[in-house]
């Protein structure tokens, strides 16, 4: 089930999931979700924007509960920062508070100081945080592969265990893929990611 | 924790590869110097072949734009969308949040707007708010008026607008554009290279990135254009669409001369 978060890539994602042969609900209403095997957040543009649209469709409590219920839920780039307590975009706003840590512009300058550009666009590799991938929805995910991101803020996870990948940014490491138990989020963008983000998704649709 | 923990390494961003497919009604076209149209054939042949040779993203561009045009290139976005799934901008005449909307609807990532936003830079804003900086890609079509100085040029590159390129593209940044799309008028379909200096000029004045478009006739031109230009993008037209370069030689050739391209795995 996709949640109609109002965002610009809801169709993005749908499509990705057809192809990868998925039955899909688009759930815009909070009973919707009673029934759902797995939930996909989707979300770009301003957090705040994106908090703002699930409140006022009903839908903010509705991805609580169903989190509670211990169904995988993903979050995709802005709807995997909302996963977090809050965002620092333009001043603060609460999140989801499914995992601990905050949403924070990524810094300006690379690990060496020179300054580099935000948005970060483009493709890169994902770099293993610690534990193992096995049994995550990265599982057998090849460290040659990269996947396609665009954003200008970056979650700093409270629990490293949360971390499941970075990618690199001038020497900076950015959060790339976290999870806790059910809930799982991904930076990147799966569904703009050719090959290698279809696998991904394909992976979280077999959880 | 956004420090590096662990091997911790010095590479660039990955340089992004771009395949600009210039559309008229049904057809993919090319044009010189933005003008002096070829037709080549059906453009999502060429895109759904660029995306399974590992081209980093589409951008269609309207280079008629009119009523009937939009009609046919929102079928060949959504048609497309079908079945790329990379990045994809579309551009050309776009004058209205109303007409992204259903841009983005019919299946692309990014909107690019030039001539409309000459006449109204407040549209810049009204898009990125609408729908995220991410979306809204300020294009950009200038010529050179002097050593250092370039003009903005709307409608195909046809109309003065009076406004500096580097000027533009700064104030581009500003009203919440998160990418810029910068084609050299003298250079496009030529062959002969990317402006380099014009490239520059803006990458360095501007904190978003640049993607540079219009000149690339062999695979120096795209070490000249990172190296020198600063781009973080490189648009690549002619070249590929009659088959002089391949996606794959390209990305070999950029990845021996030390050019962060993405690994194809």
């Amino acid at each position: 089930m996709l949640l109609d978060s109002g965002t610009s890539n809801l169709l993005s994602v749908q499509r990705a999931l057809d192809h990868v042969g998925a039955d899909v609900v688009i759930a815009d209403q909070p009973s919707m979700l009673d029934d759902a095997d797995r939930l996909i957040l989707p979300g770009v543009g301003a957090f705040g924007h994106c908090v703002a649209n699930l409140i006022e469709n009903g839908l903010f409590d509705a991805v609580l509960d169903y989190a509670r219920r211990e169904r995988p839920l993903l979050g995709i780039c802005v709807g995997m920062q909302m996963l977090f307590d809050g965002s620092e975009e333009f001043g603060w706003n609460d999140g989801l508070g499914l995992l601990p840590g905050r949403v924070q512009p990524i810094p300006m300058s690379g690990a060496d100081g020179g300054r580099h550009k935000i948005p970060h666009i483009g493709w890169a590799t994902l770099e293993r945080s610690g534990p193992d991938w096995a049994g995550t929805f990265l599982e057998g995910f090849g460290r040659d592969r990269a996947v396609y991101f665009v954003h200008s803020f970056s979650a700093r996870p409270e629990a490293v265990s949360d971390i499941l990948a970075f990618a690199d940014y001038d020497g900076i490491q950015l959060t790339a893929a976290v999870r806790r138990d059910n809930i799982m989020g991904t930076q990147f963008h799966p569904e703009k990611s050719g090959q290698a983000g279809l696998g991904i998704l394909s992976r979280f649709l077999a959880m | 924790m956004a420090i590096a923990l662990s091997n911790h390494k010095l590479t660039m961003p990955h340089l992004r590869l771009i395949a600009r497919l210039d559309i008229k009604g049904a057809n993919l076209i090319k044009g010189i110097q933005l003008e002096g149209v070829r037709k080549v054939g059906d453009p999502n042949t060429f895109a759904v072949q660029y995306y399974q040779e590992g081209v980093d993203e589409i951008v269609y561009m309207d280079a008629v734009a009119s009523l009937y045009d939009r009609q046919s290139m929102m079928e060949i976005v959504r048609r497309t969308a079908d079945s790329v799934f990379i990045p994809i901008t579309v551009g050309g005449g776009m004058r209205s949040v109303d007409e992204a909307r259903d841009m983005l609807r019919a299946g692309a990532d990014k909107i690019a707007v030039n001539s409309a936003a000459t006449l109204n830079p407040s549209l810049i804003s009204a898009i990125a708010e609408r729908f995220g900086s991410q979306c809204m890609v300020l294009q950009i079509d200038a010529k050179q008026r002097a050593a250092g100085r370039w003009e903005v040029y709307r409608d195909c590159g046809r109309e003065r607008t009076g406004i500096d390129a580097v000027e533009w593209a700064m104030r581009g940044q500003e009203l919440g554009a998160g990418e810029i799309l910068l084609t050299s008028v003298d250079k496009e379909g030529m062959r002969r290279g990317f402006d380099v200096a014009l490239v520059r000029a803006v990458s360095e004045a501007v904190s978003i990135p640049v993607i540079a478009s219009g000149g690339m006739g062999k695979l120096e031109h795209l070490g000249e254009v990172v190296e020198a230009g600063r781009a973080d993008a490189v648009a690549i037209a002619h070249v590929l669409h009659y088959g002089s370069l391949s996606l794959p030689q390209i990305r070999d050739w950029a990845g021996a001369a030390g050019l962060p391209v993405r690994a194809m795995a």
